[in-house]
């Protein structure tokens, strides 16, 4: 893979679009904007159709001999499945106010990065073959046929939107590209289309239960370290439980905060917070992924991925589930679960143990997320904080697109970081909530071979941290979800050195004050907290 | 390209009408027959592709969340961009058709040296939108008092109110200048704005051009050839009474005018003007955020191959055991 540029090199765009129409202009695979192709075993894990080796470079994608057929009768399909998809298929009008609101066209000016023209490389196959006005007037109604250029186009700007939604938020009408993406990545998959990047996360979760293939005494190992970690920073000792029938609550994770940091200092934060609390709750190593990279492939892996937790639940006689930070997780746990693998009527509408709260907002999928527990907990003084303990970082928040624009989870995540951090600064307000930027590496786009799509798509929301970096001094990006804690840190680091990222669980368990612990020296991280330097 | 393309395409019609009229003599043809085609064509194709797009269901509960949730009671909720309820997701709606809410909140970028990018504002999109939806409304209302006999008051009222600046004889209407320089706009930003006519089709400009020439041929009836508007009133009468005759001496700009009307009423359903009903459909806006409370039902959903905790358990038996984790088969 080829070096990725500089920054003060990437960031000179050029939003020209070319002297050729969009229709004439093929795409052209550009080293470090592209994901290698998926490999054969992992396709046949999943069983999807096609595997074989390939990649997405070469002159001929071994597709079979009928794949234009396989590719419009999928359509059809989807067509008659999805009225957002028909809907979203006939009504835009081109006005072009999405335009400008997607991270890679920011980022790359590329013309097809623009939501309208992405949505149109598949609505003119549509016109071409669905629609009498496309049929009879061709390249003059927006119309042309399925050609191998054609599907080469989709799969390299289908791969390059994260499903973020943006926008949708502006669209009058509500377009919504993710959709759109959605059903393209579900065609391509057909053919056996996909990246390595997603099948082999989401092969790895199929068998072993989460993405990153972790097997079930690796995940107590993990949790293991990080305990020891806990042990020697607080001097006390938690002892977890796994798998356990009985527990009152079944707690879900995305399975990257048990592997790498900064994630890994959020899942011990929701060690020492539910310690703390005494809660009777168990981690599985069965449902181990909160996260679901199939519902980045097709709606069908998506359930068969998620179908885990309820079984899981059912299987350990839980009461209810408490899901941790995630972005898309909680997009697919709010408005997919129920209706792929519900109803969860063998758990109870949840309610805090501790604070007595029942989650109306979660009666009927019994799912809650853990910054509307927490935040709860912090409302009704069950926790005892000493915010003086973050005094070191100046915190900005970053909503994650899906928590945003798929569920709307602004005020939770705020609240408490407001209670456990003295210092807390907004972003622009273009860039914040529902108008949040994609970390640029969502949707299965987090891998190391399209570092430049990823700096690219990364610019915006890096650089109104940058904004607040240089105004108030920032220090830390607080986030809920572990593709930003996965993705992030390699976008800030490029864009705007020097700048921290976190979990919010990990701000909360630095201020946290248990039962019990010694004086602290240093946070989660080992660093030494102020006033503390050279007592470690 | 496409806009020329598109012009051509409404001067033939303009052409058309013309010499069917002035030169053929097919009055009727253009008078009575094609309004009444194409009023079917409009009915019949609207009604079916809303029908086509409703008999595709909604699997999932898919609304794009724009404000705080219902969650904890002391967080306040965002009831109109985060609907929760029936009533929440009646007012998004109503504040998207009447008032454009989405487009109000469009924002434009700008990229510096630094880099920098710099966010701000923008509404010119969102008032030429809502002058142009908002000046045809009004312009297709007052249109109804050529259907009406006699006119009912409310009608002649909102043609005072449109005329409440008094120049000239006949009074000068707002809403057709409006509309005049609504769709002038709209179509000066498509080919001035590089990423707008890049993204522009035939079929962006010819609704723009048809109703240009609409509004234009309208307005030279009125202010500058003074149509015979008794004559007119026969007309529009009869149609609507199905016992259409034509009255003499009606000018010939009547009858482009008409089937300019004719050719938009028959293409709306072919095109993307259906946005109209479109908007009422589209699920990321029509459906409240209640989907962890109440459980929507998806009527294709179909059981699909898991693998099992059993198989699991068979996979990795030992090293639970002895990592501790308990199993259900020792």
């Amino acid at each position: 893979m080829s070096k990725t540029p500089k920054p003060d090199e990437l960031s000179k765009v050029d939003y020209t679009p070319p002297k050729t129409g969009w229709m004439d202009t093929p795409a052209e695979f550009k080293q470090g904007m592209w994901c290698y192709g998926s490999k054969p075993k992992n396709l046949e894990t999943l069983e999807f159709p096609n595997p074989r080796q390939w990649s997405p470079a070469d002159e001929d994608w071994k597709l079979p001999e009928n794949w234009q057929e396989i590719l419009l009768n999928g359509l059809k399909e989807r067509l008659d499945k999805y009225r957002s998809f028909k809907v979203f298929m006939d009504i835009c009008v081109r006005c072009g106010a999405c335009a400008d609101k997607c991270h890679f066209f920011i980022g790359s000016g590329d013309p097809k990065n623009m939501p309208v023209l992405r949505a149109e490389l598949l609505r003119s196959v549509y016109r071409g073959n669905f629609t009498t006005a496309g049929k009879i007037l061709g390249k003059l109604a927006g119309a042309r046929k399925l050609t191998y250029s054609v599907l080469k186009e989709w799969w390299y700007y289908f791969f390059q939107c994260t499903e973020c939604r943006r926008c949708s938020v502006f669209c009058p009408y509500g377009i919504d590209t993710a959709e759109i993406t959605m059903m393209a990545r579900e065609l391509l998959n057909l053919l056996g289309l996909n990246t390595d990047w997603i099948s082999g996360p989401a092969a790895n979760c199929y068998m072993k239960g989460n993405h990153l293939g972790l097997e079930p005494h690796t995940i107590v190992g993990n949790l293991e370290y990080m305990l020891d970690d806990i042990e020697t920073i607080t001097g006390i000792k938690i002892k977890p439980s796994f798998n356990r029938k009985g527990a009152e609550i079944l707690f879900v994770t995305p399975s990257g905060d048990l592997f790498a940091d900064p994630g890994t200092y959020t899942a011990m934060g929701y060690l020492m917070l539910f310690h703390e609390l005494g809660l009777d709750y168990t981690w599985s190593t069965y449902a181990s992924e909160g996260g679901n990279f199939g519902f980045f492939t097709s709606n069908e892996l998506a359930k068969r991925l998620n179908s885990k937790i309820y079984a899981e639940a059912k299987r350990l006689g839980v009461k209810w589930i408490l899901g941790g930070e995630c972005g898309h997780m909680w997009r697919v746990l709010n408005q997919y679960m129920d209706m792929w693998n519900g109803p969860a009527d063998f758990l109870l509408v949840p309610k805090s143990p501790v604070t007595g709260t029942v989650f109306e907002n979660a009666k009927s999928t019994k799912m809650v997320h853990i910054a509307e527990f927490t935040a709860d907990l912090i409302k009704h003084g069950k926790l005892k904080l000493d915010p003086k303990r973050n005094d070191h970082l100046k915190v900005t928040f970053h909503d994650s697109c899906n928590t945003a624009r798929g569920m709307g989870i602004f005020e939770e995540p705020r609240y408490i970081i407001k209670n456990v951090c003295n210092h807390f600064y907004e972003m622009d307000e273009h860039t914040i909530r529902e108008k949040t930027f994609c970390c640029g590496s969502g949707s299965g786009l987090n891998a190391g071979e399209n570092m430049e799509l990823r700096m690219r798509g990364g610019l915006p929301r890096a650089n109104a941290v940058k904004d607040v970096v240089e105004k108030y001094g920032v220090n830390m990006l607080a986030n809920i979800c572990a593709i930003d804690r996965a993705a992030l840190p390699a976008i800030l680091d490029y864009w705007v050195p020097g700048t921290g990222c976190t979990g919010v669980h990990e701000l909360v368990a630095n201020a946290l004050v248990m039962k019990g612990e010694k004086e602290r020296t240093t946070n989660l991280r080992g660093e030494p907290l102020n006033g503390m330097e050279g007592q470690e | 390209m496409n806009a020329i393309l598109s012009l051509i395409a409404v001067i033939a019609l303009i052409l058309i009408a013309l010499l069917g009229v002035k030169t053929a003599n097919l009055h009727s043809l253009f008078g009575i027959a094609v309004p009444y085609a194409a009023m079917a064509i409009f009915l019949i194709g609207v009604i079916s592709r809303v029908l086509k797009w409703g008999r595709s269901p909604v699997p999932f509960c898919i609304p794009t969340t724009c404000g705080q949730q219902k969650s904890l009671p002391w967080i306040k909720q965002s009831k109109l961009d985060n609907p929760s309820t029936t009533s929440g997701v009646i007012g998004r709606m109503l504040l998207e058709v009447l008032l454009f809410r989405s487009l109000f909140s469009n924002t434009a970028f700008e990229l510096r040296n630094g880099p920098k990018v710099a966010y701000g504002s923008t509404r010119w999109l969102w008032l030429g939108g809502l002058a142009f939806h908002w000046s045809f409304l009004v312009v297709l209302i007052r249109h109804l008092r050529l259907f009406t006999e006699p006119v009912p008051a409310c009608l002649s009222s909102l043609e005072v109110l449109d005329g409440f600046l008094q120049i000239g004889a006949p009074g000068l209407l707002l809403s057709g200048v409006v509309l005049l320089l609504a769709v002038t706009y709209l179509f000066l930003r498509r080919v001035l704005i590089p990423e707008v006519r890049y993204i522009s089709l035939a079929a962006d400009y010819f609704p723009l051009f048809l109703i240009l020439s609409i509004a234009l041929s309208g307005i030279i009836m009125r202010y500058f050839t003074k149509v015979d508007i008794v004559g007119v009133k026969a007309l529009t009468l009869g149609l609507v009474s199905f016992n259409a005759v034509i009255p003499e001496g009606i000018s010939v700009v009547f009858y482009i005018h008409l089937f300019l009307v004719s050719a938009l009423l028959a293409y709306i359903p072919f095109s993307k003007i259906m946005h109209l009903g479109g908007v009422l459909l589209s699920p990321t806006r029509n459906m409240p955020n209640n989907s962890r409370m109440e459980r929507h039902i998806n009527p294709w959903n179909y059981p699909v191959h898991v693998h099992t905790y059993e198989e699991y358990e068979n996979d990795f038996r030992e090293k639970m055991k002895s990592a501790g984790i308990p199993v259900e088969k020792e």
